[in-house]
C-alpha cells in the first residue's frame, strides 16, 4: 500500500473541504457555537428567569381566616408574598395567573389549634407552573414554623424536650468525590454527544465525498488517474474521519469552555449559586483522552458506514435521504445508554453505540472497567473493519460507482 | 499503441435483462495517428473508451495499452493515458495550478518535476493568467485548458478523448481540435469518439464505425469512400450503420 497516494488524496480533499462553506459551517462552527448557545446562552437565561420568579412577590389570596386573626396577620406581615382579598372565581385567577395561590384557613382555625383539634390549610396552586410553586412554597412554609411554634410551645407547657418529638435525626452524606458525582449526572450526555457528533461530523463529508463527486462529474475524472480505488478510499476515508473526530473534538472543547464559563457566571450570584450546583463538569486530561480514544473505533465505524452507504446515491440530495434515517439508529441506543439504571454489563458492551456510550458514563465518572474497555475497544475495531472493507469493495463495484 | 482484443462489455438492467455494450470489438490504434470511433449516441463508444482508460473492467476479450494488459495492469496503463472526455470534470474549489498538481502528483511525479512541467504546460497553453484561480470561476474555455493540461502533467504516450468537443462553443472546440493534433504530431498514440462527421474527416487517419456495441466498419476516409461507393462520410456512415439502427430502435 502506498501512503503516499493516500496522502496525496487525504490533502487534496482536506484543502478542498476547508474551502467549502457548508463543510466549515458543519465541522467547526456549528460543535464550537452549538454549547456555548446552549449551555452558556439557555443556562443564563434559565438562571436568570428562575431568579427573577424567586424575586417576585406574588399575589395570594385569602379565603376564611376571619376568626383567626394571628395567622392571618402573620400571613400578612411577609414581605415575600402580597395577600388579596377574597373575590368570586378565585380558581379562574389562579389558573389566568391573575393571582398565584390561594390559601384558605379553615373556620375556627385558631381555636382548634388552642384546643389541640386537627384542622387542615389548604393551599391551592396551578402545578407545574413555576411561580405558582414558588407562592405555594412561601405560604407552606410560614405555615409549617407555625405550627413548629405551637408544638414548641406545647412541649414547653408540658415541660418536655423538644427531643420527645424528635428522638434522632438522618443525614445523607455523600462520599463520592464531586467529579464522581458530576460524571454520574453528566457522564451519559458527554457519551452521547460525543457519538452523535462524530456522526454529523462525518456526515457531510461522506455525501460529498462520494455522490457529490459523482454529480459534479469528478468521479470519472480521478478514476483515469492511475491511483488504485483502495488508496483512494482510504485517502477519502480519512478525510471522513478526521472531520467526525475534529467535530466530537470541538465540541467537547467547546462543552468544557461553557461549563466553566456558565460555573464563573453562576458563581456571581445567590440565585445562580444555587442553581448552578451540580452543574460544573470537570473533565481531566485523562478522561479526555480515554474517551477518545473509545470513540475512534465508533467514528471510523460511523466513517466507513456512512462513505458506503453515500456511495450508492447518484446525487447530493439522494444522499441525505439515505442518511438522514441513519441518525435515528445511532440516536435511538446513545439514548438508550441514558436512561437510568442501564448499567455496562459484558453483553452489552457488544451493541455497537450502546456500550461505547455506557462506557463514556463510567470514564466520565472515572470509573475504569478493564475487561469492559478492552472488550468495548475490540469488537468496536472489529465493526469498524468490517465497515471500512466494505467501503473498498464498494469503490471496485461499476455498477455503484456509475450507477445510472 | 493499443489493441483491443475482442473487447466486451454487459451490463444486466432489471427491465431489459442482459446488455452487449460492447460486443467483440478488435482494433489497433498505431503511435503518430489518429483513431476515430465513429457512431451514434449509445453506440458504445463511450463504454469502449472507459475500458480502454480501466475505468470499466470487460466483461470480456482485453485490450493492450503501451504493452499493458487493461484487467491485470490497470494502474501502469492509466499511468501511460491521458483521459479527456466532458464528463471528466475539474475540481471546483480547487485552483487550477492545484488541480494540475494533484493529478501530476497522483501520476508519481516528484515536485521538481512536477513544477517544471506545470510550468511548461501553463506557458504552453497560456494558461498563466488563470492558474491561481479556482476552477468554479473559469470560463468554459479555461476549464478545457486546465483538463487539457491535466492529461498531459504525465506526458502519457497514449490519449483517449471521449466526444471532447460535445457541447462546446466553436472557439473552445478548436482549441481541442488543434490539441488532438498536437498529441498526433508529438507521436501520441490518439483515440477519439465522436458522432460529428466534420472532426473525423478532419482528423482521423483511421476511422472505426460502432453500432449496437459492434465495430461495423474500420479503415481510412479513402479506404471507406472505396468500399461504399460514397463521398461524403455522413453518406457511408447511414449507409453502414441503418441496418443496425433500425434493429435497436425495434428492441
Amino acid at each position: 500500500m502506498s501512503l503516499r497516494n493516500v496522502g496525496i488524496v487525504y490533502r487534496k480533499e482536506l484543502t478542498e473541504a476547508l474551502r467549502d462553506r457548508r463543510t466549515v459551517i458543519s465541522t467547526i462552527l456549528v460543535p464550537l457555537l452549538l454549547f456555548p448557545v446552549l449551555s452558556v446562552g439557555f443556562g443564563s437565561l434559565a438562571v436568570a428567569l428562575v431568579g427573577k420568579a424567586k424575586e417576585e412577590v406574588p399575589k395570594v389570596m385569602l379565603r376564611g381566616g376571619e376568626d383567626s386573626p394571628e395567622v392571618v396577620k402573620g400571613l400578612k406581615k411577609l414581605d415575600t408574598i402580597e395577600i388579596v382579598p377574597e373575590t368570586p372565581g378565585w380558581k379562574d385567577q389562579v389558573i389566568n395567573k391573575e393571582i398565584r395561590a390561594a390559601v384558605e384557613i379553615p373556620s375556627g382555625f385558631q381555636v382548634d389549634v388552642a384546643r389541640q383539634k386537627s384542622d387542615t390549610v389548604k393551599i391551592f396552586n396551578y402545578q407545574g407552573e413555576m411561580k405558582s410553586e414558588f407562592a405555594s412554597d412561601k405560604i407552606e412554609t410560614y405555615m409549617k414554623e407555625y405550627r413548629d411554634k405551637v408544638v414548641k410551645e406545647r412541649l414547653a407547657a408540658k415541660n418536655l424536650a423538644e427531643t420527645v418529638l424528635k428522638p434522632f435525626e438522618v443525614n445523607r452524606e455523600n462520599v463520592a468525590p464531586p467529579e464522581k458525582v458530576s460524571g454520574a449526572a453528566f457522564g451519559g450526555i458527554i457519551g452521547y454527544m460525543v457519538i452523535l457528533l462524530c456522526m454529523t461530523g462525518a456526515m457531510y463529508p461522506s455525501m460529498d465525498l462520494t455522490a457529490g463527486e459523482k454529480e459534479r462529474g469528478t468521479m470519472e475524472t480521478i478514476l483515469s488517474s492511475p491511483i488504485s480505488r483502495m488508496h483512494l478510499v482510504l485517502g477519502k476515508f480519512f478525510l471522513i474521519l478526521t472531520a467526525a473526530l475534529g467535530t466530537a473534538a470541538l465540541s467537547v472543547l467547546s462543552m468544557g469552555v461553557s461549563f466553566s464559563v456558565l460555573g464563573h457566571y453562576t458563581s456571581q450570584s445567590a440565585t445562580g449559586r444555587e442553581a448552578a450546583a451540580g452543574l460544573i463538569l470537570k473533565l481531566g486530561p485523562k478522561t479526555v483522552i480515554s474517551v477518545f480514544l473509545m470513540a475512534l473505533p465508533i467514528a471510523v465505524l460511523f466513517s466507513a458506514t456512512l462513505m458506503t452507504i453515500a456511495l450508492f446515491a447518484k446525487t447530493y440530495k439522494e444522499a441525505q435521504s439515505y442518511l438522514t434515517p441513519m441518525t435515528f439508529v445511532v440516536i435511538i441506543p446513545a439514548i438508550a445508554a441514558m436512561l437510568p439504571g442501564v448499567e455496562l454489563t459484558p453483553k452489552l458492551s457488544l451493541v455497537p453505540i450502546l456500550g461505547t456510550s455506557l462506557l463514556c458514563k463510567e470514564l466520565v465518572a472515572g470509573t475504569y472497567h478493564w475487561n469492559l474497555i478492552a472488550i468495548i475497544f475490540a469488537s468496536n475495531c472489529v465493526y469498524a473493519a468490517v465497515a471500512l472493507f466494505l467501503a473498498i469493495k464498494m469503490f471496485q463495484r461499476e455498477s455503484v460507482l456509475f450507477r445510472s | 499503441m493499443i489493441e483491443a482484443r475482442a473487447l466486451s462489455k454487459r451490463f444486466q438492467d432489471k427491465k431489459r435483462g442482459e446488455i452487449r455494450a460492447v460486443d467483440n470489438v478488435t482494433f489497433t490504434c498505431q503511435p503518430g495517428k489518429i483513431y476515430g470511433l465513429l457512431g451514434a449516441n449509445g453506440a458504445g463508444k463511450t463504454t469502449t473508451l472507459r475500458m480502454l482508460a480501466t475505468i470499466l473492467e470487460p466483461t470480456d476479450g482485453t485490450a493492450i495499452v503501451c504493452g499493458h494488459d487493461v484487467i491485470e495492469q490497470p494502474e501502469r496503463v492509466r499511468a501511460n493515458v491521458g483521459f479527456l472526455s466532458t464528463a471528466t470534470a475539474l475540481y471546483r474549489r480547487l485552483t487550477a495550478q492545484e488541480f494540475v498538481e494533484y493529478f501530476g502528483r497522483l501520476n508519481g511525479l516528484d515536485e521538481a518535476t512536477l513544477k517544471k512541467r506545470v510550468d511548461d504546460i501553463f506557458n504552453r497553453l497560456d494558461m498563466n493568467g488563470f492558474r491561481d484561480r479556482r476552477c468554479d470561476k473559469l470560463s468554459t474555455g479555461m476549464m478545457q485548458k486546465t483538463s487539457i493540461a491535466r492529461t498531459l502533467v504525465h506526458d502519457p504516450p497514449v490519449m483517449i478523448f471521449d466526444e471532447p468537443t460535445n457541447g462546446l462553443d466553436i472557439m473552445t472546440a478548436r482549441t481541442i481540435t488543434a490539441f488532438i493534433r498536437e498529441c498526433r504530431n508529438n507521436g501520441k498514440t490518439v483515440i477519439f469518439s465522436t458522432h460529428i462527421m466534420s472532426e473525423v474527416e478532419k482528423l482521423c487517419d483511421t476511422i472505426g464505425i460502432i453500432q449496437s456495441g459492434k465495430l461495423l466498419a474500420e479503415g481510412t476516409l479513402t479506404q471507406l469512400r472505396d468500399k461504399y461507393a460514397e463521398h461524403e462520410l455522413e453518406e457511408i456512415f447511414v449507409k453502414i450503420v441503418t441496418p443496425h439502427y433500425v434493429s435497436t430502435e425495434a428492441n
